[in-house]
């Protein structure tokens, strides 16, 4: 489609550069070119040629870079998404606030997956073919992400995926900013079964990839490197409000530790029900990888107190870096909003992607793919400093956090940093 | 079992009966709002979901209120709030009816469509007033923990709560309906609309109220939830597949057969769960459903209804 082409900013230069145009509508452009740059290049438009940074045709002008953004802003996961949109626009606006990247002030295309995979993949072809976007920040399940990803490959676009998820991928065309499963998993387990002493687990969660994968190797790291005993597995589909049937049976078995991974709705009816049941953290020891603070205002913080969160990120974090954060957090988006482990991850996106189109020295995708796998990037994050692996994944810290009745969780164990293995040997 | 006490198996049976007992109840409270307006009006409500939100939202917002305002008051908010559910609920329902319902009656396919679409406009609304987070509403002292008769037996206090109120709200029901003047006149209206109208009956304001007053009833069932699931603007999707269930299992037209029918799914479910995995418990409880649905197509119980 010619006349598409025509009408991105990308080609904005090459028609002030001449080509096939009458001299008079040359002159035109030529002005209102000058108007445009005189009105806008104010703090802007101090770097590179656009020539130099964008051989491949993107969105980028010489004072400014379009940008995706993906997420669900309606529909089911609409509860979760909302946090890594919020997260991503704060990086961003810093971002510009600081001279943009390579010069060029960041423009958002925000568009909805609306909790639907297909759609996922058709905004993302959207954004990669029509707006010719840089970068996309975005998706939140892995179901969204694996709709994306072969877009993302055809067209050779960027995504900064927020999420911790189960690992067993790695692409060239994707930054996980979040945990893969191996370090989400394993130093938890190690805390739990030294400090509770536990010899016995009782595994549950949703019943969809990720709570399946990493029970997987859940279970494989707690008969083999724990010597310890898994005395049931289960999962519930997900949307299921009834945990009765499946409490009992916990209570049948008294596991040491309950290794939990249950996602959405479902999510609070089982906290509320074990409350109500008389599981509490009070003599139970609960371990789940799946409550972030954004569900901890769902669930509410009386039927989570006591229980335990492995997690990268709290935002009870207690560092200067951390709090600076929290607060500009608070004072974009409000003073209700919480600030979870996914929103932390979402918005190192726009800073890692920043560091690499930087290195790089150019916005096209293959260098800044290859800035990304020098193993050379490296962001102070609310987290702590952060190091982008050549494996496309970050190099972080566990925490635990034991949950309080306000819905904040303290930290009580931080480990050392642990390499990302998207593909964990043996499991 | 081997390993276990007698006594641990003992006090195991009593919760997981009391468990199935629940669900029935969880069960029961959401059918009976769609089992009058689907029964006794022939309209399948998708949006039947949406109005147990609402109720939900409501004690939410009451919640709210009362920490802020009068904290003295936490102990009592609820029984307030479920009343406001049910009459916001209803008042909503009252002004659906009226507005979209009533339009529809002769194209049952066509509500199908409107209230599906009305669900998805009520979600983004309420995503739009209480944001797209989940919420929880805080619940008075009473509500939470669980009573233990013996020191192994745990009874869940909001299973108490939702069971109660299900057998009132049931009670209330038939009650209305077989033994007051406007029962008569539903039931007239359903058996034969053109000789209710007839006889003087203004079947459309009968049609109104009895809207009204299913969606009033999920408003107290969505009431109830938020002691027990989720408080989101996409919670009420949870229920309406289990909710037609039980409807149409138990026999679209009969109240009795509602009862009979989310009793024994949450029997079977529950008990099923618990001796295999849950999901598989799920299929097998559907399953069975399917081959019961297949030899009596018009549920377990049907009214005789001249047709």
């Amino acid at each position: 489609m010619p006349s598409k082409k025509s009408m991105l900013p990308t080609n904005y230069s090459a028609v002030l550069s001449g080509g096939a145009m009458p001299t008079r509508k040359k002159i035109a452009f030529a002005v209102a070119g000058t108007l445009f740059f005189a009105l806008t290049a104010s703090s802007y438009g101090a770097g590179p040629a656009t020539s130099q940074v964008d051989t491949t045709h993107l969105a980028v002008t010489d004072t400014e870079v379009t940008v995706g953004q993906l997420h669900s802003s309606t529909g089911t996961m609409a509860i979760s998404e909302t946090g890594a949109i919020e997260a991503e626009r704060l990086a961003i606006s810093q971002i510009n606030a600081m001279g943009g990247v390579l010069g060029r002030k960041i423009k958002v295309i925000q568009e909805d997956g609306a909790s639907d995979w297909p759609t996922f993949a058709e905004k993302a072809k959207k954004l990669l073919e029509e707006n010719r976007v840089a970068a996309i920040f975005g998706c939140w399940t892995s179901a969204s992400r694996k709709a994306v990803l072969p877009v993302l490959e055809r067209d050779n676009g960027l995504l900064y995926y927020p999420t911790f998820y189960e690992g067993l991928e790695q692409s060239k065309n994707v930054v996980y900013t979040g945990q893969e499963a191996t370090q989400q998993v394993f130093a938890g387990l190690d805390w739990v079964s030294k400090t509770k002493n536990a010899k016995t687990f009782y595994l549950i969660g949703s019943d969809y990839i990720w709570p399946r994968t990493t029970m997987k190797l859940a279970r494989k790291y707690i008969e083999t490197v724990l010597h310890g005993k898994v005395v049931g597995e289960e999962y519930a589909a997900l949307g299921s409000t009834d945990f009765g049937s499946t409490i009992n049976k916990i209570r049948l078995k008294k596991p040491d530790v309950i290794y939990a991974a249950v996602v959405g709705g479902s999510n609070v009816s089982w906290f509320k029900q074990m409350k109500a049941a008389g599981i509490n953290g009070k003599d139970h020891t609960l371990l789940t990888l799946s409550v972030t603070e954004d569900e901890a205002k769902g669930i509410g913080g009386e039927n989570l107190v006591g229980f335990y969160s492995a997690m990268k990120y709290f935002q009870s974090l207690n560092t200067p870096r951390n709090e600076t954060f929290v607060k500009e957090f608070k004072v974009m988006w409000g003073a209700g909003a919480p600030v979870g482990d996914v929103t932390q991850a979402a918005y190192e996106g726009p800073w890692i992607w920043k560091a690499a189109v930087e290195k790089a020295g150019s916005f096209d995708t293959d260098k800044v793919a290859k800035a990304e796998e020098s193993g050379t990037i490296s962001f102070d994050a609310p987290e702590g400093m952060v190091y982008l692996e050549p494996n496309h994944h970050l190099k972080t810290k566990l925490r635990i956090g034991e949950w309080r009745t306000d819905g904040q969780a303290d930290i009580v164990y931080t480990s050392g940093y642990i390499m990302p293995n998207p593909f964990p040997k043996g499991y | 079992m081997g390993g276990y006490s007698l006594s641990d198996l003992w006090s195991i049976l009593v919760m997981q009966g009391f468990s199935g007992l629940s669900l029935f109840s969880v069960l029961l409270l959401m059918a009976l709002g769609l089992a009058i307006i689907f029964g006794q009006m022939g309209v399948i409500n998708m949006a039947h979901g949406e109005f147990m939100t609402i109720g939900a939202y409501t004690i939410y917002f009451f919640s709210k209120i009362t920490e802020k305002y009068f904290p003295g008051l936490m102990p009592f908010y609820f029984v307030v709030a479920i009343i406001a559910a049910f009459s916001i609920a209803f008042l909503i329902g009252y002004l659906v009816e009226y507005v979209l319902i009533r339009h529809l009656y002769k194209r049952p396919l066509d509500t199908l469509l409107a209230t599906w679409g009305l669900s998805l406009i009520m979600q983004q609304i309420f995503r739009s007033m209480f944001g797209a987070r989940e919420v929880s509403a805080t619940l008075p002292n009473w509500l939470m923990g669980s009573w233990k008769p013996t020191p192994d037996i745990d009874i869940p206090l909001n299973g108490l709560f939702v069971m109660a109120m299900s057998i009132v709200v049931t009670l209330v029901v038939v009650l209305f309906l077989y033994r007051s003047n406007w029962g008569l006149k539903v039931r007239a209206t359903t058996q034969n609309r053109i000789m209710a109208g007839a006889v003087g009956i203004n079947t459309r304001k009968i049609d109104r109220i009895t809207f009204a007053t299913g969606c009033g009833i999920a408003g107290i069932a969505g009431a109830c939830f938020t002691t027990i699931a989720s408080t989101g603007p996409t919670s009420g999707s949870l229920y309406i597949v289990d909710t037609f269930l039980v409807v149409v299992f138990g026999g679209s037209a009969s109240l009795f057969g509602t009862v009979a029918s989310a009793f024994t799914i949450a029997q079977a479910q529950s008990i099923l769960t618990f001796f295999m995995t849950n999901a598989m418990g799920k299929v097998v409880t559907l399953l069975a459903i399917i081959i019961i649905l297949m030899m009596r197509p018009e549920g377990l119980f049907t009214s005789k209804v001249r047709k």
